[in-house]
């Protein structure tokens, strides 16, 4: 057998016999592959809990973004309003930007989910295969000699072994899908937050300190025209005189 | 013969089967080589497929080691190479 089936079953078995080399008395071996075997069991019940955590979290943050990305589209229809055509279309090249990073992150979100599904599943077998180990574990010390239970034990630890590098294969890959989809949303952060992103030049940090100001004065012009109209036309520097 | 597919569970496959199985596997290093991930991928896929369809299922808390572990085909690549590699795409023993 040569190919991909022998290099991976390779693989598996190095990683289990590292997993059992340090205990050499078949009794020591079993208990000490049951505790490992239990600790593994451990780290799934975590993996799949930080998995679900940061999947909820995720799902908060797209939700922001897609309101950020609606924001941009209020900058620009403001912008075009001032007459700012330049504005409006910086805001615009950055909100389509964005909208394809946030549909990648719908992707992204449901590879995670079935990583997810993967691993809940991997755990429950993980775990009937502990439960099967830790029976199998007393009736190999009661009735087989020690030559007997050293090969019985090898074996029923490697095939547990197995399923442990399963298991660590889906914490592992879940956790990757986790990492991408927060670097995507970083991304995303990146270009809807004003005056932080790289990948405009310079004259874009400009362009959000314009749109601000421009905002900004516009407030201003409005709550101007709104104490106008409160007052009529009245003395609005007497109070400043003291 | 008794094979993992990694991720899913064990499968008990007749000798008929695992000839047919060897073929694949042969076309699937070879794509790997070649850094072929579409041909990788497909070979993967119709391996899984023939066992899932033609092979016995081993209950989950049958302790019994396999003659041989299938990749699973939704790595990329570089995850499969990772996964060749001893030190590879296996995490830490825990506890370590």
């Amino acid at each position: 057998m040569a190919g991909l089936m022998s290099r991976t079953s390779a693989v598996v078995k190095a990683w289990i016999s590292k997993l059992l080399d340090r205990a050499e008395d078949p009794s020591v071996t079993l208990d000490y592959s049951y505790e490992k075997q239990r600790e593994q069991l451990q780290n799934v019940k975590r993996g799949v809990a930080d998995v679900v955590t940061a999947k909820k979290r995720l799902e908060l943050q797209a939700q922001k973004l897609e309101q950020d990305v609606v924001k941009l589209e209020g900058q620009a229809r403001e912008a075009l309003g001032a007459g700012r055509e330049d504005l409006a279309r910086a805001a615009l090249e950055r909100k389509t930007l964005a909208q394809q990073q946030l549909q990648g992150l719908d992707q992204q979100a449901a590879d995670l989910e079935a990583q997810q599904e993967k691993l809940v599943a991997a755990e429950k077998r993980l775990a009937t295969k502990v439960e099967a180990f830790r029976s199998q574990k007393e009736v190999i010390k009661a009735q087989y000699s020690a030559a007997e239970a050293q090969v019985r034990i090898g074996e029923a630890a490697t095939g547990i072994g197995e399923e442990m590098a399963d298991t660590g294969l889906a914490i592992d890959r879940a956790r990757d899908k986790t990492e991408q989809m927060q670097a995507r949303a970083a991304a995303v952060e990146e270009l809807t937050a004003a005056g932080t992103l790289e990948d405009f030049t310079s004259t874009d940090t400009q362009l959000d300190r314009e749109l601000a100001q421009l905002s900004a004065s516009k407030q201003v012009d409005d709550e101007l025209a709104r104490l106008k109209g409160e007052l009529g036309s009245g003395e609005p520097q007497k109070e400043l005189g003291g | 013969m008794i094979v993992r597919l990694m991720g899913e569970g064990q499968y008990r496959v007749e000798d008929a089967l695992v000839e047919r199985l060897n073929e694949l596997d042969d076309g699937a290093e070879a794509a790997l080589e070649a850094q072929d991930e579409v041909e990788l991928d497909r070979r993967l896929d119709e391996m899984w497929q023939l066992v899932q369809a033609s092979g016995e299922r081993l209950a989950d808390d049958d302790l019994a080691a396999s003659d041989a572990v299938i990749p699973p085909s939704d790595l990329t690549l570089e995850e499969t190479r990772r996964l060749m590699e001893a030190e590879g795409f296996i995490p830490d023993i825990p506890g370590e």
